[in-house]
């Protein structure tokens, strides 16, 4: 294999990786942000996987090609209404954020396990779907030289859309009203309120595109990677998510990068076997990587980066 | 005449049975500047918190340049131009300070914030108050004096008329406190019209025109602060004469309780405290005056066991207590009446007499086998509560339920009741009213007539010069001078506090 196609190899399987986290990993930027601590995106990505596997599977016949883009939004979509529950639990009931998430992440898998049973006759995961995300080569960008075979050959649009997404993420946060009152809420409540500032609107805002993206996220890793759904088609990337957001400060772009590099992180279990140096390792070692990173990041980080400084507490309004 | 902005006819509030406003009529005119004056608890906030849309009166009318109105959440009252400034500013430190003032009424430009325009009027609207901001700063980053003008800027931004201060100075230093009452000269003569929450004479002296005195929800008086003595209106606030001396008894002085020698304190590997000695006697009062950040917090912590000694000895009735742990040296008779009674001295949602067993309820007769006896601890409570006259509803009611004053006294309550052979104050009535403030004064004065000695670390000079029987100086760390709180004067302290040694002669 040669050094190019080494790396073309390296960076799409990067990207496909990372798709998934950079979507989740925006979720609970957007979640955190407003002041909701989400623990729960784990569970958002299950239901995303899971309605995008039975969307995909019903209508792949009559939509064709835009069944698996359309698949994504329906994952989004039930993501999002996932997340009421949460929204529900810590906004008006005032629950604990931790233990609400929780409870996502608890139900999530259960229930699409279930009804996963109860549509396909009893077996314990979907039948495979025909068609998947595949991989594009982008017309024009692919003929620069080296760069263009690196980086826009054979490789994940839906990453380059993600890529996109944080860059939308932060403008919008960070450069419209919208996303300014989003943040407020999410740093001091009381103040927001003073100010006329519907500080449950803004955090539901937060809480549901969390939701929406979280299942987007859940979604695309079912599309491109599992190509079906069963019990392990998330198996921690939720987490590994939220450990992205940590890790890129609760900012969208850093979230984005973060997880980019946990992509990096999980493809170098399958890549490995071709980069020179590390094939000699056993694989077992990159498999653990991902999960080893994450514990190390949240280590290391959680406890020096500066959290939005309402985030997981509840906001009770004065009579 | 200038016309009425405001004005408030028989309003009254209630809460269930209580009222906390009862029939209080009030009128401001433009360009004035009104005090509200009155204890913690008459009802200057809620009066205020109707004025400014937080809450609704029960009864009477609002009227705002001469309409009646009825406002049902802050938002009405901005749009009134009615602006308040809280007592606990309403800011977020991660944002900058022109996110902070403009945020709920940005100025946007094809959607996105239009942050040019809104520096642009901003900056404009700051020469033209004088307000010094940095607009670029992030709020955690400036001084709380520039919080306040921030504070100020987001209702100027929001064209507001009316100005409610509440309890504007508490937190601000000396200088601040100046800087403010220039602020407040300059909007009245630009026709803004302020009203200021305060229970402070001084600042009513020096700023307002006119003061209503309020007391048990009730107008005492209604009058013109140039022709009211301070004595006067303290006496209207509090309903009887106030006390500005303490009587002291002679008592013997002569055995020392305290003895410091040679103490050497870090603060972040900084030397907070250098080669420090003093000593405290049987029926003295000791004060450490001294500006605020010079080694007093870390001077107590370390007597009190908080903070790791580096060098030096601290002795008690004789005994080493250098680095011991806090129940070692509170069990030597040392009790503490801590700065921040918030944080420090009280645990909020706990019942009164809960914390005022804090120091006691590991040993008989409040334990028994890990037992906790909650007859006895409550028995004991219900008693501390009317000794020390704590206004409270029970003694099972949750301390952060009580007002500051309050607060402070079940602090006081506890650490004399322990009885102790040395009791250290830390700014014993720092936030606290007039009443609080006479009151634990006598408690602290007692304490040394009945022969106890007392370490007294106040940044109030007042407090300072009328409590203590000796007064040393401490400056970057170190004690600078002692001197004769009798043969002295606050213009001397000020200087020795700025670190001039030795000027002041005995």
């Amino acid at each position: 294999m040669s050094f190019t196609t080494l790396l073309m190899t390296l960076v799409s399987s990067t990207l496909v990786y990372a798709a998934p986290l950079i979507f989740t990993a925006l979720g609970g930027t957007f979640s955190e942000r407003s002041g909701i601590v989400n623990v729960g995106l784990e569970g958002m990505m299950v239901v995303g996987a899971f309605s995008s596997i039975v969307f995909t599977l019903d209508f792949d016949k009559t939509l064709g090609n835009a069944t698996p883009w359309l698949a994504i939004l329906v994952g989004g979509a039930f993501g999002l209404l996932f997340s009421l529950l949460h929204a529900v639990a810590t906004i008006n009931f005032r629950a604990d954020h931790i233990i609400s998430g929780t409870v996502l992440n608890l139900l999530a898998p259960g229930l699409c396990v279930f009804l996963t049973r109860i549509f396909y006759s009893g077996k314990g995961q979907t039948p495979v779907i025909s068609q998947g995300l595949d991989k594009v080569t982008f017309p024009g960008l692919s003929k620069i030289p080296f760069f263009g075979e690196v980086l826009f050959t054979r490789t994940s649009l839906i990453a380059y859309l993600a890529i996109l997404i944080s860059i939308v993420s932060w403008y919008f946060l960070y450069r419209t009203n919208i996303g300014l009152r989003l943040r407020s809420v999410g740093e001091n409540p009381v103040a927001a309120d003073t100010l006329g500032i519907n500080v449950y609107k803004y955090r539901y805002m937060g809480v549901l595109i969390s939701g929406f993206l979280g299942g987007m996220g859940g979604a695309v890793m079912a599309l491109t990677i599992t190509l079906n759904f069963s019990t392990n088609t998330i198996s921690g990337q939720g987490f590994m998510a939220l450990a992205a957001m940590i890790f890129g400060k609760w900012h969208p772009i850093g979230a984005m990068g973060a997880a980019v590099f946990f992509g990096l992180a999980q493809s170098l279990s399958i890549t490995s076997a071709y980069i020179p140096l590390l094939s000699h390792v056993d694989s077992v070692w990159f498999q653990i990587a991902p999960y080893l990173i994450t514990i190390i990041v949240l280590v290391i980080f959680l406890g020096k980066a500066v959290a939005p400084a309402a985030d997981g507490t509840n906001y009770i309004k004065n009579k | 005449m200038a016309k009425d902005v405001v004005e408030m006819r028989h309003i009254t509030k209630q809460f269930g049975n209580f009222k906390a406003n009862d029939d209080i009529s009030l009128t401001l005119h433009q360009g004035e500047i009104l005090a509200l004056l009155g204890e913690n608890g008459a009802g200057k906030s809620t009066l205020m918190g109707m004025l400014s849309g937080l809450l609704k009166p029960t009864a009477g009318q609002i009227l705002i340049d001469g309409k009646e109105v009825e406002m049902d959440s802050p938002r009405d009252a901005k749009n009134l131009g009615i602006g308040m400034v809280h007592q606990h500013f309403m800011l977020i430190p991660a944002f900058s300070v022109l996110e902070n003032i403009i945020l709920g009424d940005e100025p946007l430009k094809q959607g996105r914030i239009d942050y040019k325009q809104a520096e642009k009027d901003i900056t404009a609207l700051a020469e033209k108050y004088h307000l010094d901001i940095n607009l670029k700063a992030k709020v955690a980053d400036i001084t709380v004096g520039m919080q306040q003008r921030v504070e100020i800027m987001k209702a100027l931004y929001r064209k507001a008329n009316v100005f409610i201060f509440d309890e504007p100075t508490a937190a601000l230093t000396p200088q601040e406190i100046e800087q403010l009452m220039k602020i407040f000269r300059t909007l009245a003569a630009e026709n803004k019209s302020i009203i200021f929450i305060t229970h402070k004479l001084k600042e009513i002296k020096e700023a307002a025109d006119r003061c209503i005195i309020i007391r048990a929800g009730k107008v005492i008086d209604d009058v013109m602060v140039a022709d009211v003595a301070e004595e006067k209106m303290a006496e209207m606030m509090v309903g009887r004469k106030v006390r500005t001396t303490v009587d002291k008894e002679p008592v013997d002085q002569t055995k020392t309780v305290l003895e410091v020698s040679g103490l050497n304190v870090e603060k972040d590997g900084l030397a907070a405290v250098k080669n420090l000695n003093l000593t405290v006697h049987t029926g003295e009062i000791v004060g450490v005056a001294g500006v605020d950040g010079n080694g007093q917090s870390e001077l107590i912590d370390a007597l009190t066991g908080l903070r790791k000694i580096k060098s030096g000895s601290v002795k008690v009735n004789g005994k080493e207590y250098a680095n011991h742990s806090v129940r070692e040296i509170t069990e030597a008779k040392v009790a503490y009446i801590p700065e921040d009674r918030q944080t420090v001295g009280l645990i909020l949602p706990m019942t009164i007499a809960e914390n005022l067993v804090l120091k006691n309820y590991y040993h008989a007769p409040y334990n028994k086998q890990g037992i906790l006896n909650y007859n006895k601890i409550n028995a004991d409570g219900r008693q501390l509560v009317k000794d020390f006259d704590i206004r409270s509803q029970s003694e099972k009611e949750a301390v952060g339920s009580l007002s500051g004053g309050n607060q402070q006294k079940v602090i006081v309550a506890r650490e004399i009741a322990s009885q102790p052979d040395l009791l250290i104050a830390a700014n014993p009535t720092r936030g606290v009213d007039v009443g609080a403030i006479e009151y634990i004064h006598e408690k602290i004065n007692a304490e040394r007539n009945a022969g106890k000695a007392v370490l007294l670390i106040s940044f109030e000079l007042d407090e300072i010069l009328k409590l203590s029987d000796r007064v040393v100086v401490m400056h970057a760390g170190e004690i600078v001078g002692e001197i004769d709180p009798n043969h002295t004067s606050a213009e001397e302290l000020g200087l020795m506090m700025a670190g001039q040694k030795k000027t002041a002669a005995k």
